[in-house]
């Protein structure tokens, strides 16, 4: 008797989901596939995107930009717009996986900043354009230091021994570390890496912890005096914590861009068109700025942000600093992995 | 005769249940915290709760993870079962073998499940989205219930079903009365083993959803990037305390057939 | 019971035969095979090497000591409570059974959340000690805390078998052990133990073999300096993009697993000669 029961809930709900299904099942020319990471949108921008031009948006989220990769290029699923990062643009403009943009249906793009046009990783501007961007940096807890750190070297000082937070994140740390010892950001000469391995050994003892997402919440908490950052994180935790502040070593560090591409493999290109060219529009790009914290490359969406457009954090003066761009390292990331492998088992017992 | 618990006994119970419910607190705690990040608490707010129930992506999540997880932990209870059975009359050979495949996706780290169902359903020429997520949900989930379901066919006595043979019953008969019900509280412990571990999942469901179908999982775990929304944490408390009510209401409030089920268990112990 | 009992194997085999061995064939693909620079494929067992390196079998042995370690734990503690549950007359066993499956039910990213708020340097338990006047402890960050974690999320996962299995126990054999004088302990050892093995076994096997392969619990109650298995294969595929190396490690891990159980079953006397819970 109860498992009839059970069996026939079962059923409804199988009815429910299915019909659900069947829903989505609009053709290709109806719908727009959005594959972004996750919470990196305004949750209001889909609804007012389908008000305003008539497509449905189905919209997946993905966590790193491998992960988005791996199940573009091995399943069946199709999309029509992508998120990835700069660095994910190149390998997948190098491997001949992104339509050229057709800037016709894009008018908008003129709002973007030429600061960030031209850049490294799509260098005439054919296949993507910057949605966010930001700076790698150090965070830092103002009651916790005893002067304001404006090297990469305060993340080696024993004086904050057990009170640093490196993100478990082999491109950054390695990077920073590679800008700190005077090398290029992307840099796989041989001999730099083996000394900026025993660089990030030597600094293994002073290290609390090796952290991934969940450095923000623990950075706001005073748990630790300074943390390898992203500026984006830092804005939301000065929001939260105002004790913190966030520098751009004099070194020079990474800017990273977080692009809007449209694949080769994509069932609704003028869809995917029409999407890019509603997140490029001012009143747009402010929502998903003010609600991402991250920084736009549109200026006119700044200007209507009010404050939050103005925050010196997330809009430093960029010619001030040496900043450069991840590039796609290809095999030489197996090298870095067993570097960075070597260097988080180094401590442990 | 089955006794009432001893006082260090009930402690005991206590403490583990203390143990595994406190981080549940805590976060149910945290869903009324004004800052939307754990890192400080700025205050008390029903806020969350408000955006949550707005939150559409949240909602229809939630439903699929619901779904997945009762069709999941269903129908591998139901294979499972049937399998457990049926394994224990094979040779030792094939049960041996059968067995060891079948716990190939718990010795899998799941990253290597995920990526390799997501491979299969590619070479099947399956779009990915609920169907597949509910295929690969069912697929880890069964080794659990097959582990659950075993040791309670090891236990079973077949001469009782023999006897109800030689008395006439059918053997689906048999096994409807005889087997099922003794084996009740593994196959109840296999379902809510599965089900738990499909609620749970992330990565395998991660490489074998799409076509934005997401569970609570997908949406939590890429969401952490950004940091988790208390959203999350005031649907976790409300799903929580649901679940409560209706176990105290279930539990406490004398049943109709309370006797008859006492005298039942007394029987059968 | 009857040979057509075993019809009912069938259907698990199929399914086996689609969603587990095809994709294990997959996986042994790239396990025994590696990409060169120019994109071409070929057999070797190079991987292998690469992961003889002592970097490498440091994490796995770390892995399979913390799975070890966690899997005795969680019977320690879990084998009390499935006993006093299969013992008493309680009407409120099922609300217990399933209080402790309940927080599994919430998101694990959530609860581990919640034990880091709890256990940080500066989070709830700290700032109580503090409150008393008393050191400060740092539990997080440390190979203990990644044992705690594994325990926590493993733990329904041995008391539920034990528990199935302990339902059956007559206790009569303990009573007639009782009037033949033999001691509890005797009692547990000689009566309770053996018959409660295979769920016992059931539940070893549910919490050690998956937490051999863990990886976001140490991650994050290790805070990344902790390492295990898990995480080094799961950066192969989703960070270094390295299928063959990950494959590798994979099955290798299973390998050792596998030989593992083997060895924990053999010690399932009762059954020597017939059939075991696992292999």
């Amino acid at each position: 008797m109860k498992r009839r029961f059970k069996v026939g809930w079962s059923l409804i709900l199988a009815a429910v989901m299915l019909f659900s299904v069947v829903a989505c099942s609009l053709p290709d020319d109806k719908v727009v596939r959005v594959y972004n990471w996750g919470d990196y949108i305004d949750p209001t921008v889909c609804d007012k995107f389908e008000e305003e031009t008539g497509y449905k948006v189905i919209y997946d989220m993905f966590d790193t930009n491998e992960d988005m990769y791996t199940k573009l290029v091995n399943s069946k699923t199709k999309y029509d717009v992508l998120f990835p990062s700069d660095y994910m643009t190149e390998r997948m403009i190098d491997e001949d996986m992104l339509a050229e943009i057709n800037f016709a249906n894009v008018p908008n793009y003129a709002n973007v900043d030429s600061t960030y046009k031209d850049l490294s990783y799509d260098p005439d501007n054919k296949y993507s354009i910057p949605y966010m961007w930001g700076t790698l940096g150090i965070l830092y807890n103002k009651t916790m230091v005893s002067e304001k750190p404006t090297s990469w070297n305060a993340l080696w000082d024993e004086q904050y021994s057990q009170s640093i937070f490196m993100l478990n994140s082999q491109r950054d740390a390695i990077g920073a570390t590679m800008m700190l010892l005077g090398y290029d950001l992307n840099c796989t000469d041989d001999d730099a890496i083996a000394q900026v391995k025993q660089k990030l050994v030597d600094q293994a003892p002073l290290v609390l912890a090796y952290l991934v997402d969940d450095y923000k919440d623990k950075m706001i908490a005073g748990e630790a005096a300074l943390a390898l950052a992203w500026q984006g994180d830092a804005v939301y935790c000065i929001d939260k914590n105002p004790d913190l502040d966030y520098v751009i070593p004099e070194e020079g560090s990474n800017i990273f861009y977080d692009t809007v591409c449209i694949p080769k493999s994509c069932g609704n290109k003028a869809g995917a068109e029409a999407f890019i060219n509603f997140l490029c529009r001012p009143d747009i790009a402010a929502l998903n700025a003010a609600y991402i914290g991250y920084s736009t490359p549109i200026s006119a969406a700044r200007e209507l942000m009010g404050e939050a457009g103005a925050n010196a954090i997330a809009y430093p003066d960029l010619s001030l600093y040496k900043l450069e761009i991840f590039s796609a390292l290809g095999d030489k990331n197996k090298i870095y992995d067993m570097v960075w492998t070597e260097i988080t088992t180094s401590v442990g017992i | 005769m089955k006794k009432k618990m001893s006082p260090l006994a009930k402690a005991y119970i206590t403490l583990v249940l203390a143990f595994l419910q406190l981080p549940i607190l805590v976060l149910i705690a945290y869903s009324f915290n004004e800052s939307k990040s754990r890192g400080v608490w700025t205050g008390f707010t029903f806020d969350w709760y408000a955006k949550m129930l707005q939150d559409s992506a949240i909602m229809s999540a939630l439903g699929t993870t619901l779904v997945c997880g009762l069709l999941a932990a269903l129908i591998s209870t139901i294979i499972g079962t049937a399998a457990a059975i049926g394994l224990n009359s094979m040779k030792r050979k094939a049960y041996n073998l059968t067995l060891t495949v079948a716990y190939i996706p718990m010795l899998n780290a799941e990253i290597v499940m995920g990526i390799s169902l997501m491979m299969l359903y590619t070479l099947l020429d399956i779009e990915l989205g609920f169907f597949t997520l509910l295929l690969s949900h069912i697929t880890f989930c069964l080794p659990y219930v097959v582990l659950s379901v075993m040791p309670k066919v090891r236990q079973f006595d077949y001469s009782r079903y023999e006897a109800a043979l030689d008395l006439g019953a059918t053997p689906s008969y048999a096994l409807r009365k005889i087997v099922i019900p003794d084996l009740m509280p593994g196959i109840i412990s296999g379902f809510l083993l599965a089900l738990t571990l499909s609620i749970d999942d992330f990565i395998i469901s991660f490489f074998t959803t799409g076509n934005g179908v997401n569970n609570l999982s997908t949406v939590i775990y890429t969401m952490a990037k950004r940091g988790v929304s208390p959203k999350l944490n005031a649907l976790s408390a409300i799903v929580y305390v649901v679940i409560m009510i209706l176990l105290i209401c279930i539990n406490v409030i004398p049943k109709k057939d309370d006797n008859r089920n006492k005298k039942r268990v007394a029987e059968r112990n | 019971m009857k040979k057509s009992s075993k019809l009912l194997a069938i259907p698990l085999i199929i399914w086996l035969a689609v969603f587990v061995v095809v994709p294990f064939v997959i996986i042994i693909y790239y396990g025994v095979t590696v990409e060169n620079d120019a994109g071409v494929i070929s057999v070797s067992f190079e991987n292998l090497k690469r992961f003889a390196d002592p970097m490498y079998l440091k994490v796995f042995l770390r892995s399979i000591k913390i799975a070890l370690i966690s899997t005795m734990v969680c019977l320690l503690i879990g084998y009390p409570v499935a006993y006093i549950l299969s013992r008493s007359a309680s009407k409120y066993k099922g609300l217990i059974m399933l209080l402790i499956m309940m927080p599994m039910w919430m998101n694990f990213l959530l609860r581990t959340y919640s034990w880091m708020s709890l256990l940080e340097n500066s989070g709830i338990i700290n700032s109580i000690l503090q409150a008393l006047g008393l050191d400060k402890v740092q539990f997080l960050y440390n190979e203990g805390a990644v044992t705690f974690g594994t325990v926590y999320n493993f733990l329904p996962f041995m008391i539920m078998p034990i528990n199935t299995t302990l339902l059956k126990l007559d206790d009569s054999l303990l009573e007639a052990a009782y009037d033949l004088g033999a001691k509890p302990a005797q009692r547990f050892f000689r009566i309770t133990l053996p018959f409660s093995m295979p769920g016992v076994l059931s539940g070893i096997a549910m919490v050690f073999v998956p937490s051999v392969t863990t990886f976001v619990i140490s991650q994050l109650m290790g805070g990344g300096k902790v390492p295990l298995i898990g995480d080094i294969i799961e950066k192969q595929f989703r960070v270094v993009n390295d299928w063959h190396f990950g494959a590798t490690i994979s099955l290798v891990v299973m390998i050792v697993v596998l030989s593992f159980m083997f060895v924990i079953n053999r010690t399932d006397k009762q059954d020597a000669g017939e059939r075991s819970m696992i292999l």
